[in-house]
């Protein structure tokens, strides 16, 4: 892994960002809707209207008001949220680890739940479990998120009320968390009370971004596995004596993993777009909830700065899937 | 590849039937609905459905201000239908036009529309969608436009990579070497090779756009609570689930069956279609 290379991919990513960052501005200056109105209470002077709307420079010309604005990002200042009143970066930072805590659960949950599945229909090939393996995922890729997390919170919250269905701590505990990395922090203190809250609030979303991640990953791992089966060197394993269990695990399954994780690092992008709906679904406090806050409430600053943060996700997620296929498939020239 | 096939393959057979059932929702409304979907009646508020022993006038039971929920369920069907037939067909011509030019054409024009895609995929589709709801303000128009402009980029790809392979095939080399047009040659020679491709990526977005739409109804972007909407339904739903689970479940199940069949007839024809894949 060359620096160079690194460094290339990093200044390719900017012209994506800074495109980004016009198209929402435009955007979401042509929003009707006057945030500003809104703030004021009724009764309010057209001046008071005048003299708010210049303190959040919203008076100026847009290609000003760009200028200003990216001067602003470059330093770190992502303005103030107009209907939260707070500045915009701390809002983020704050609500990020929930999101970046319930993504990395839907991807752990996914490749593990794959993995498992795809061993089964391979191992057995044309048999009931293989059958019942391609139906359970053709059913599941159907399914888009969203109707996962409104099936999961009508049958599993409402009609069997077995997991909580909003929130991500219960709200009487006794935890009191130093980081917004709940889950992280309560495993690293061995709160296991707090950890079997936080994991069974986490469940239900968490499951609903996986199911159909874990049915596309189901897919592929499966079609590459029974590949990398008929190949030569699982012949000399099986000659060496390894069972065909053993095989499918040791052998086979590393040579599979490369197309997999390039189907996770496409999946991932659709996952981190998908935590916006989940998380307004379950009322749990991510970015993805707030995203939805801010455009209902026509947050200017805070929906520019929710979505380049988006942005800067994805574009860090695909590298490092890009770096960590490469890592994977030394065949593979970087360039 | 032939036709016939396609009608012997049971997803594409049950895929028919829900696009059948949705069409006769969606076309006879009006008389298929035994009340009127807006019509309030609030003595008779959360009646219950026949299988929890409601009144038998109204099937399904009816919601919160007594309206009957079978008659919304169908309205609702109109609105999906047209939604999704909409949207799925101008993000199909916008994306497949350019598609076609890509492919075709490649160089410049290529390396412009592919990196147009690339930028256009790293905006998280569901936030971008919400956006341009709330700056083209509510309505059914917003709901499409927003589909088109996101999910153009799905038709463009595939047919991009479709038609590059289609390329190389020799009917097009003879077709350039007669001195037919670049155009006649993509529309009257590449085109029709591409066109059972188009078939199934048309169907496939049709149940994403039944989706698009139930999200923003539900996020309460898409239509004025006057027009029924399955998403729209659901979100009422929610408030009372307590009381009622089958204000929500109902049009959940709409949704779901509308969605499957709609895969279960695109991966069909796509498998009957392709000779390769149907070996």
């Amino acid at each position: 892994m060359s620096i160079g290379y690194l460094v290339k991919r990093l200044l390719w990513a900017l012209p994506t960002l800074i495109g980004v960052a016009v198209v929402v501005f435009v955007l979401v200056r042509v929003v009707p809707g006057d945030p500003i109105a809104m703030m004021l209470p009724p009764g309010a002077t057209q001046e008071d209207v005048g003299r708010l709307r210049a303190s959040y420079g919203l008076d100026a010309p847009i290609a000003k008001q760009f200028v200003v604005w990216s001067a602003d990002v470059l330093r770190g200042d992502f303005g103030t949220s107009i209907s939260l009143r707070d500045k915009v970066l701390p809002l983020i930072l704050g609500r990020l680890p929930a999101t970046l805590e319930l993504v990395a659960v839907a991807v752990v949950a996914a490749c593990a739940l794959a993995t498992m599945l795809a061993v089964l229909g391979v191992y057995f090939r044309g048999r009931w479990p293989e059958l019942a393996v391609d139906g359970a995922t053709g059913f599941a890729l159907a399914i888009p998120d969203f109707l996962w997390g409104l099936i999961f919170i009508l049958v599993l919250g409402v009609l069997l009320p077995v997991l909580p269905i909003s929130g991500r701590v219960d709200p009487t505990g006794a935890f009191d968390p130093a980081t917004g990395f709940y889950l992280i922090e309560a495993l690293i203190t061995l709160q296991v009370a707090v950890l079997a809250d936080l994991l069974k609030h986490i469940a239900l979303p968490a499951a609903a971004l996986a199911l159909p991640l874990a049915a596309a990953l189901t897919r592929v791992l499966k079609g590459s596995l029974a590949d990398a089966m008929n190949q030569d060197f699982i012949t000399l394993a099986r000659v060496k004596g390894y069972s065909r269990m053993r095989t499918l695990w040791r052998v086979a399954l590393r040579n599979a993993l490369i197309p997999t994780v390039t189907l996770t690092g496409v999946q991932f992008s659709f996952l981190i777009g998908g935590t916006v709906l989940i998380e307004h679904l379950f009322s749990y406090p991510g970015i993805g909830n707030l995203a939805i806050a801010a455009v209902i409430q026509r947050d200017l600053p805070l929906i520019q700065g929710l979505i380049l943060t988006f942005a800067v996700l994805f574009i860090f997620t695909n590298l490092i899937v890009d770096m960590t296929y490469s890592a994977l498939n030394p065949k593979v020239k970087q360039g | 590849m032939t036709a016939s096939s396609a009608w012997r393959n049971p997803r594409v057979v049950f895929g028919i039937l829900v696009v059948l059932a949705l069409t006769a929702a969606a076309a006879g409304a009006p008389w298929l609905s035994p009340f009127d979907p807006l019509e309030q009646d609030l003595l008779n508020s959360f009646q219950a459905p026949f299988w929890s022993g409601g009144d038998t006038a109204h099937v399904l039971g009816t919601d919160s201000l007594g309206r009957d929920i079978l008659s919304r369920l169908i309205y609702g069907a109109r609105t999906a239908l047209i939604v999704a037939f909409v949207a799925a067909l101008f993000a199909g011509l916008l994306g497949t036009a350019l598609g076609l030019a890509a492919g075709y054409f490649g160089g410049r024009l290529d390396a412009a529309i592919s990196r147009l895609v690339d930028v256009w995929m790293s905006f998280p589709s569901v936030l971008l969608c919400i956006v341009l709801a709330a700056v083209l303000g509510a309505g059914l128009h917003t709901v499409v436009i927003a589909i088109v402009i996101i999910d153009w980029t799905r038709f463009c790809r595939v047919v991009r990579a479709e038609v590059m392979v289609q390329k190389s095939h020799d009917y097009v080399a003879s077709a350039m070497t007669i001195g037919l047009s670049s155009w006649r040659v993509l529309v009257s020679e590449i085109l029709p090779n591409v066109a059972p491709l188009l078939l199934t990526l048309f169907t496939l977005e049709m149940g994403i756009a039944i989706v698009v739409e139930a999200i923003l109804s539900f996020v309460g972007l898409s239509v004025s609570s006057g027009v029924p909407t399955w998403g729209g339904i659901i979100q009422e739903g929610r408030l009372y689930v307590n009381q009622a689970w089958s204000l929500m479940a109902l049009p959940m199940a709409c949704i779901v069956l509308a969605v499957l069949g709609l895969n279960s007839l695109g991966d069909g024809l796509r498998n009957a279609l392709d000779p390769v894949q149907s070996e």
